[in-house]
């Protein structure tokens, strides 16, 4: 909990500690842990080496494996082995209608879909907690303690529910969630910082089993997302299983299943992988009755059969040029993630489209979660020279409200730089009428029914007038993450009616709450000594950003405020020190109460700094 | 945080004209960001954080409505007492209708027959009077002709529908 962030960008806030900050991509098929040392960003490996943690968690008869271990044994258990886990999030059965087939059993639950496991039912959030767990125990045996602050990336095209998800399964996981950070826009910091470039800038990120496009303006040191765009449906999945289907015919076999199945599928990927260096690569297996399967896949057929899919990446893409009001040829680079971008028919086919060849400097696996670990290095206040940038995000989907007629009327349209608060009146269509029915909805579409419902609450006691003279203002509040809360308030007569919604899909806090109980119930560490740890590791944070804070603006406060703040500095000292958790939150918050007009002060200077133009240069 | 009382102008430290440096409100606009903008305050206390966010959706409000010519002349005409936006008011000029009329028939008949450079002839067309109509305002609105720039600022509100209707029916050429 830093008070002071505010700085001189050639002054650095905290020049003793460097905290532990970590950048995460949760990705369908594999996740990644990044974090910056020394000033370059690195992807942190397991103990053998391997930095790709497959999103794999099998739920065993004593104990819960996570990667490369439930990958493994996903054959022999393929009902208690969670894989793609993020397809689930923030969804609920009905969600589920592409027809992908799970091997696990699903279930309804409130709000999300849950899965049927042996060790009960579990909903997507916990199971993607234990790989985001499995990162973190990865990233502080590598880092030597406690995160101090993560970033968590997301797919552009989530919408509110799963992005409210993710930050539950991180918090469930134990890490401290400083943002949520687009998937395009983590890959374009990774790439806007090691080469330092200006302009606009597409992001095609084709990962195991989604596609996404973002239009991003970078300039001096703004990143600015113009439109993002995707297809949920589409990954170097749906490129494995052409090949699969080529050889099943090509072998003249009948339709496989199980293990068969399972092991075509993995020669398929071997081959697709095999034929970006090669022009030709061989699919052999034998099956469980002994068939021989003995086939050569070349490039030129791969591509042939791929070419709708190709296809296919190119409509969000258009449709995102489209959004930005900008042609192809205005796109100064492309930047490429996933590991299906590797494909030699996707390099080309963007390259043609854009008029120009893609950028692949990087590793396309790593770039998001190099770009997140950026990100967390920068919002824990380690600062470095040149890092004085800012991201400026948009939400991906309309928000809105549903009207007379089962419309929608749109709110905040998609593409708004966040975070963005915009209020809009509406009124009551019966004379005396008392409360008002609210249904909040995100999506493009014009009817109700085809959007997807966030929330309903109630705004009651409006007082009784004829119908029309109400005036509702219903407000529309989206932070920085993209998550969104609602409130309502009658204007006429002053009477104050305002709620706060969270999306339906999302988890209450009771329900968050039980599951970090349980977690904590089964955890190897004492929960008790983590949470005092954690609590020491905030006190340090906030004295030393309080002693930054009165050093450089000490002169905007008098002798009785400055004594007020000196004391409450020396009571968390002295709190430190000691062994109590509850009188070190206490000497925290007393602290903080303590420095809020402080700071309130140092932000209207640092505005005033602005205005008259006198940091303009030393930020250029 | 700041004063929320200032108007969008006052906020970018910009005079209230139609006429606009627009470098300079980029210039404002990203250097008041960097300072209240929510990952200033990723770890600060909660007051501090939920007046960065306040802060910062005012600003991005603000920004947006300068930006965008048709939405910063309604915002001029607002602050002088004048709602262009009301959806009661549909007074226009009678050629003008005209005008959008016969487009209209046109993009039906290039979509009937898929002709997409009939299309774009007719966007261009659309943008070429809304240049028109902006060059216009900068003169009746800096000139304080009220009325006149109420006026057109409807038009360009009109024309900026027209606009975009043409750009989904590019659009759904493009996917066909």
């Amino acid at each position: 909990m830093t008070l002071f962030q505010i700085s001189e960008p050639d002054e650095s806030p905290l020049p003793h500690a460097t905290r532990r900050a970590v950048g995460i991509d949760l990705g369908t098929t594999n996740s990644l842990v990044a974090t910056v040392r020394n000033g370059s960003p690195v992807v942190l490996p397991d103990l053998e080496g391997r930095t790709l943690l497959p999103s794999v968690v099998r739920y065993g008869e004593h104990r819960v494996d996570v990667g490369h271990t439930a990958l493994a044994r996903a054959t022999e258990d393929p009902g208690n082995t969670i894989a793609s886990v993020k397809r689930l999030m923030g969804r609920g059965i009905r969600d589920l209608a592409d027809d992908r087939r799970y091997p696990y059993r699903l279930v309804e639950g409130e709000g999300m879909v849950r899965l049927a496991t042996r060790s009960g039912i579990k909903s997507p959030v916990e199971v993607s907690a234990e790989i985001l767990r499995a990162l973190r125990q990865r990233a502080e045996g590598s880092l030597g303690g406690a995160i101090d602050g993560a970033v968590v990336t997301v797919p552009a095209y989530f919408d509110d529910a799963q992005r409210q998800a993710t930050k539950d399964a991180a918090k469930l996981a134990g890490l401290p969630v400083l943002r949520l950070l687009n998937e395009p826009t983590a890959a374009a910091i990774a790439y806007g910082l090691d080469n330092a470039a200006e302009g606009t800038y597409a992001v095609f990120d084709l990962g195991g089993g989604t596609f996404d496009i973002s239009i991003l303006r970078l300039s001096r040191g703004v990143f600015e997302v113009l439109a993002t765009n995707g297809d949920s449906a589409l990954g170097g999945d749906d490129f494995d299983h052409r090949v699969f289907c080529w050889a099943i015919e090509a072998a003249g076999l009948p339709p496989l299943e199980g293990a068969d199945a399972r092991r075509l599928l993995t020669r398929s990927c071997e081959a697709k992988e095999m034929l970006t260096g090669h022009d030709a690569a061989p699919i052999a297996a034998t099956l469980s009755d002994g068939t021989r399967i003995d086939l050569t896949l070349t490039a030129e057929t791969f591509t042939a059969m791929t070419r709708t899919l190709v296809a296919k990446t190119l409509v969000p893409v258009k449709r995102a040029l489209h959004d930005a009001k900008l042609a192809p040829a205005d796109i100064k680079g492309v930047v490429l993630v996933g590991g299906a971008t590797r494909m030699p028919q996707i390099r080309r086919a963007v390259a043609e489209f854009f008029g120009q060849p893609p950028l692949t400097n990087l590793n396309p696996d790593e770039v998001v979660a190099v770009g997140a670990a950026i990100q967390a290095n920068k919002l824990v206040g380690n600062r470095e020279h040149d890092d004085d940038w800012l991201l400026l995000d948009v939400i991906p989907l309309s928000l809105g409200i549903e009207t007379m007629g089962g419309l929608a009327e749109k709110i905040v349209p998609r593409n708004s730089t966040i975070p963005v608060v915009r209020a809009q009146d509406f009124t009551t269509f019966k004379d005396g009428q008392t409360a008002m029915a609210l249904h909040v909805v995100q999506g493009e579409r014009e009817k109700v029914a085809d959007c997807r419902s966030l929330a309903r609450f109630e705004l009651r006691g409006i007082p009784p007038m004829v119908a029309g003279a109400a005036r509702i203002r219903v407000s529309f509040d989206v932070d920085a993450d993209g998550l969104l809360s609602v409130s309502a308030q009658e204007q006429t007569t002053g009477v104050e009616a305002s709620i706060v919604v969270k999306p339906s899909y999302g988890l209450s806090d009771a329900e968050i709450a039980r599951m970090l109980e349980e977690s904590f119930a089964h955890a190897a560490d004492d929960a008790g000594a983590r949470a005092l740890a954690e609590t020491r590791v905030e006190a340090e944070r906030i004295a030393g950003a309080t002693e930054s804070a009165l050093a450089a603006d000490g002169d905007l406060l008098d002798g009785e405020e400055r004594a007020m703040i000196d004391r409450a500095l020396a009571a968390v000292r002295t709190a430190v020190a000691g062994d109590d958790r509850s009188t070190l939150s206490a000497a925290i918050d007393a602290l903080n109460e303590a420095t809020a007009g402080f700071a309130a002060r140092r932000m209207n200077r640092s505005v005033a700094r602005v205005l008259s133009g006198r940091r303009v240069d030393a930020l250029g | 945080m700041f004063d929320f009382t200032r108007n969008h102008f006052e906020l970018f430290g910009l005079p209230a004209r139609f006429r606009l440096d627009a470098a300079a409100l980029e210039r404002a606009y990203r250097e008041l960001q960097r300072d209240v903008h929510p990952d200033r305050y990723a770890g600060a206390a909660d007051h501090e954080k939920r007046l960065a966010l306040q802060g910062s959706a005012r600003v991005n409000e603000a920004y947006r409505t300068l930006k965008d010519p048709v939405a910063r002349a309604e915002y001029l005409l607002q602050l002088s007492g004048i709602d262009a936006t009301a959806e009661t008011d549909t007074r226009m000029r009678a050629d003008f209708l005209m005008r959008q009329l016969e487009r209209r028939e046109g993009a039906d008949d290039a979509r009937a027959g898929h002709d997409e450079s009939a299309l774009a002839a007719i966007l261009a067309d659309v943008q070429r009077e809304s240049g028109q109509l902006l060059a216009d305002l900068e003169s009746v609105l800096d000139g304080d002709d009220r009325e006149a720039a109420r006026m057109r600022v409807r038009e360009l509100r009109f024309l900026a529908k027209l606009g975009d209707d043409l750009r989904d029916m590019q659009l759904a050429e493009l996917d066909r």
